[in-house]
């Protein structure tokens, strides 16, 4: 059984501003970022889709106390997107000084940036980001 | 399935050490096999456990090399246990499961990690390997933040003004250390305030410093056998009544963070194959890594009702002479956490607890107590239930 959307791929498709997620034939559900199978429902028949961008901020959280290799402070986010998946990532064109709990709750919408790799992750990675709609 | 029990405990004082992983554990193993009237070659089997040996010491592979420093004979096979912060509970749950089996009569369970040795930043980083690679930890996540999210969640969800939910919280942080305060093996033996807690560096919105638990060394190990065997070795063997272990996902595809839905079915398990219910826990040694922690977690065992434990610290009820005692050692808050040590020192504390041997800090009479630690962002959940009688 060969995986049907991998990191690579889902990886490539932000690169070109594309949100290449699942969606399940058998539920109908979306699965964003990929996994093996339907968050859902389990099922391993997914076609491959395109996710849309816009979401709702779910909570958050400024980092201040960083992992090496990362400058603070930055917010995170998990944003519900409208199609349903759930998912990670950070706030853009806000000062993260300036956030409160009123965050949660706010409509955004999705982008994506590069973040430099590190000796453990070898490589640059895209990063999911959300600005307010 | 035969009945197990422990029959020694061990652990090392927790803190900044300057001994090797493998010389605390050592320390842990020898202190677990002499109290528990056995000798090393006696042990049939290791279980393991170590987080970031590799990180903290250009060390992997560590199980066969603490098995040789113990004199555990080659017969014993050493085996490594990895689940972030859950590593020694998980490791437990194997060895009582194959101990209640049949494979083995006695067993060496146990864990140790020399996390204040990375510093700061890099044990950031390496803690951080607990979350999703390619989908969260290029976020900058953190585990403070992890359970940052998880506050404000709780506040927005439950109506909690954020002031209000951080000054409990804060009352949290002043039991555990409290307790702290009377554990000798404890990282951090002093008493802090509220004050302490709201004046302390910011971590991670809306987590302070002292809403989080420190980077620790140190080790622990504890003796499992066949209970018949163990009533023969020592004068007061602690059974093993019941154990649960469940796993998750990413962070981000729980959704609703106030409930670790992990702990959830763990706990039930646990419950379910003891026979008991939370009414019956006499007390409980939980994974308050950081403050915000303890209060979901008293709610996922059904101390109390979802969005009513946040102020259980505040008003007293979690307390040493509270109605339902929470991290009577301090927690990991104060006891301190050196992650592949964790769960096997909560065990210890439990055990010691059941067997009325923890002086200022003794919980009178407890009979069943309630070992819990989460593993990773709400990926790995373990729980043991533990009785005297």
């Amino acid at each position: 059984m060969s995986y049907t959307l991998t990191f690579s791929q889902y990886h490539e498709g932000l690169k070109e501003g594309k949100f290449l997620g699942l969606k399940c034939d058998d539920c109908g559900a979306y699965t964003f970022p990929p996994l093996g199978v339907c968050s859902n429902c389990g099922s391993s028949s997914m076609q491959v889709t395109e996710i849309e961008e816009r979401g709702t901020i779910r909570t958050f959280t400024v980092i201040r106390v960083a992992p090496e290799g990362m400058t603070p402070p930055y917010a995170i986010v998990i944003v519900e997107l409208e199609q349903g998946p759930w998912v990670m990532g950070n706030i853009v064109g806000l000062n993260p000084d300036q956030l409160n709990i009123d965050l949660i709750g706010r409509n955004v919408i999705m982008g994506s940036q590069p973040v430099k790799g590190d000796m453990f992750t070898r490589e640059d990675i895209r990063v999911l980001t959300f600005h307010v709609a | 399935m035969r009945e197990v029990a422990i029959a020694g405990v061990g652990m090392t004082k927790f803190g900044i050490s300057e001994k090797s992983n493998l010389e605390m554990f050592a320390e842990a193993g020898l202190e677990a096999i002499e109290g528990s009237g056995v000798e090393p070659k006696d042990i049939e089997a290791l279980f393991f456990g170590n987080c970031l040996g590799p990180f903290e010491e250009g060390q992997a592979h560590m199980a066969p090399f603490a098995a040789s420093e113990l004199g555990l004979p080659m017969s014993a096979p050493a085996t490594r246990f990895e689940a972030a912060c859950a590593t020694s509970t998980v490791a437990f749950r194997h060895a009582a499961y194959l101990v209640g089996a049949g494979v083995y009569d006695i067993v060496l369970v146990g864990g140790t990690e020399r996390a204040a040795a990375m510093g700061t930043s890099l044990a950031t980083r390496t803690f951080a390997m607990g979350a999703q690679s390619k989908y969260e930890s290029p976020a900058g996540l953190t585990f403070p933040g992890v359970f940052a999210m998880a506050a404000h969640m709780y506040a927005k969800k439950y109506n909690i003004p954020l002031e209000e939910l951080k000054r409990c919280m804060a009352e949290v942080a002043v039991k555990n250390h409290y307790n702290g305060s009377l554990n000798p093996k404890a990282h951090f033996q002093k008493e802090i305030t509220v004050d302490t807690v709201l004046n302390g560096m910011m971590v991670a919105d809306p987590l302070q410093l002292f809403d989080c638990c420190p980077f620790s060394d140190g080790a622990s190990a504890v003796v499992v056998a066949e209970a018949n065997k163990v009533g023969d070795l020592v004068k007061q063997p602690i059974y093993v009544a019941g154990m649960g272990q469940a796993s998750a996902g990413a962070l981000y595809l729980q959704k609703d963070l106030t409930r670790v839905r992990a702990r959830e079915t763990s706990i039930r398990h646990a419950y379910d194959e003891a026979g008991v219910g939370p009414e019956d826990i006499d007390v409980c040694e939980l994974h308050d890594c950081f403050t915000i922690a303890e209060i979901l977690a008293i709610e996922s065992f059904g101390f109390y009702d979802f969005g009513k434990g946040y102020d259980a610290a505040l008003i007293g009820e979690t307390g040493l002479k509270g109605k339902k005692v929470i991290n009577p050692s301090g927690g990991l808050k104060a006891k301190g956490h050196p992650i592949g040590a964790t769960g096997t020192a909560q065990i210890t504390e439990i055990v010691q607890q059941l067997r009325g041997e923890c002086g200022d800090r003794q919980v009178e009479g407890a009979k069943i107590g309630l070992v819990d630690t989460l593993g990773g962002d709400f990926g790995t959940l373990c729980n043991i239930i533990l009785r005297s009688s």
